[in-house]
């Protein structure tokens, strides 16, 4: 497999009143073409600082990220970001949150025809004159998911996408981003503090040590899907992870 | 409006009537009257026409200082939000004006905008000029508008702005499609402050300059010892500030409404 993203000696340090804070440490990592990769650590662990880098909302201190060759040095709607709690705006319906990056040029009923494919895609059908606060913390993220998903990107970034839902939207949603990805091929990657999270979802799991942050080991995760956190294989998988944390169970 | 909040409001008039005539009891127009006596000077002044030419002067005058402020105070605002060196730059001068009250501002507004004494065949006239108290009214609601939009902008979330950058969205797209809506809440909400704090200057604004507004009425009232109808000028001015936040918040409620933002 050809390599997407490549991220090479990459150090990011925050300038702030009480000095420099140390986020990433020498950060190496190529991220494969179409692959589910999780990045997983503790919370406050430099994680979502990888992803902004990559996304281009913030740069290395030192270090570089390229993308297909290419440098990293802006936000592209080539790789869509999908936030923490959803960064769907409040002040669209649904229908015109899934069109806002098609553009305003674009004639309506092509625009049309994009947005409700990807309302199907996510199952929203009936759903496109509602506002986001008539609907579900799931709903919301489907909104979020068809809204990167309508302006084709190649990559899209998961940062805790699932942290504000409750338990059985959570599993609901897991399912979907897999069915999605694997519909769509898309390169993921997905930022994460819940390890069964990661392991359930990707094709290779990350694991980042606590900041000064660097990648400690890259396990492959090549159990079959759909994966259940009750076999062997998962909970050794589970156990290495943890231990590399440094967590006991 | 549910029955028992209507009866609770009632109850609560009725009881501030009671403690107002037992409290005045005895006095007479030219003393603190009470109700019964301005109640009749409201009327009297209505049925003499002054008293709707005097709320038309007044609101006239806020309309004009209140949409200038709206119409100055919003885009600097926004701008002041969006850049950190012109809000670095105005901030200190904005927060040092703010505390004045628009009170202390009356004899420069009746200098720069007020009325002037002319002398047309050696009679003296005296012209009068709606400018000072629009300037005054200007002032009063400038300084909320302009502090609610600054803070309205800055507090975006920075989700929404990486997440247009993030599909190309910069520029006026970005103003229009989400910095605009996003701060809309807070603006609605400093519109509604300032529009209080305007309608409250009206009696300060109209005190030199003019010949009409409840302002005026107030002062002329005083200089002719009628204080009935002092008590019916601030009867009105409360009546019809109470009508201006309900009818603002109403214009808040639909607003977020329809872009789906209702808060309740």
């Amino acid at each position: 497999m050809t390599t997407k993203i490549r991220i090479d000696h990459v150090y990011k340090t925050f300038s702030t009143k009480k000095g420099d804070v140390h986020v990433l440490d020498d950060v190496s990592l190529d991220v494969r073409q179409g692959e589910f990769l999780a990045i997983v650590g503790p919370s406050g662990c430099g994680k979502s600082t990888v992803l902004n880098c990559m996304a281009g909302f913030e740069h290395p201190t030192r270090g570089s990220i390229t993308i297909d060759g290419q440098k990293v040095d802006r936000p592209s709607p080539k790789r869509v970001f999908v936030f923490q709690e959803t960064g769907i705006f409040p002040w669209f319906s649904v229908w015109d949150n899934i069109g806002f990056g098609l553009g305003s040029e674009m004639p309506f009923d092509k625009k049309h025809e994009i947005v409700m494919k990807y309302i199907r895609l996510v199952g929203l059908q009936g759903f496109e004159k509602s506002y986001p606060s008539e609907l579900s913390g799931g709903m919301k993220q489907r909104v979020e998911f068809a809204r990167a998903l309508a302006v084709e990107p190649d990559v899209l970034y998961l940062d805790e996408p699932f942290g504000a839902l409750d338990a059985f939207t959570r599993i609901e949603m897991r399912r979907e981003i897999v069915r999605i990805w694997q519909e769509t091929k898309k390169t993921i990657i997905l930022v994460t503090h819940d390890v069964e999270e990661a392991l359930e979802l990707s094709d290779r799991v990350a694991v980042m040590t606590k900041r000064p942050a660097t990648i400690h080991s890259i396990l492959p995760n090549a159990m079959p899907r759909p994966r259940s956190s009750d076999l062997p294989e998962f909970r050794a998988m589970k156990h290495q992870i943890f231990k590399i944390l440094g967590v006991e169970i | 409006m549910q029955i028992r909040t209507l009866l609770l409001g009632l109850t609560g008039v009725a009881i501030t009537l009671l403690a107002w005539h037992l409290c005045t009891l005895g006095n007479d127009i030219t003393e603190i009257p009470g109700p019964w006596l301005s109640f009749v000077g409201l009327w009297e002044l209505a049925r003499a026409g002054v008293l709707w030419q005097n709320i038309v002067a007044s609101i006239f005058r806020v309309a004009w200082g209140f949409c200038l402020a709206a119409g100055v105070g919003i885009p600097v605002g926004v701008a002041l939000g969006w850049w950190l060196g012109p809000r670095e730059a105005a901030n200190p001068v904005v927060q040092m004006m703010r505390p004045i009250s628009p009170i202390a501002w009356l004899p420069f507004a009746t200098t720069m905008f007020g009325g002037k004494i002319v002398m047309v065949s050696n009679r003296t006239l005296f012209e009068s000029s709606d400018l000072a108290a629009i300037f005054l009214i200007f002032l009063a609601s400038f300084f909320p508008i302009i502090t609610a939009t600054t803070s309205a902008v800055r507090s975006i979330d920075t989700k929404y702005l990486r997440s247009a950058l993030n599909f190309g969205v910069t520029g006026m797209q970005m103003f229009r499609r989400v910095v605009l809506p996003a701060a809309l809440p807070q603006i609605l909400t400093g519109l509604r402050l300032a529009l209080g704090v305007a309608w409250v200057v009206i009696v300060a604004a109209e005190m030199l300059g003019v010949q009409h507004g409840l302002g005026f009425q107030v002062n002329d009232s005083r200089n002719n010892l009628r204080f009935d109808y002092i008590a019916a000028a601030m009867m009105v001015i409360g009546l019809t500030g109470l009508l201006l936040d309900s009818m603002m918040s109403h214009l808040e409620a639909a607003a977020l409404a329809r872009r789906g933002m209702s808060r309740r």
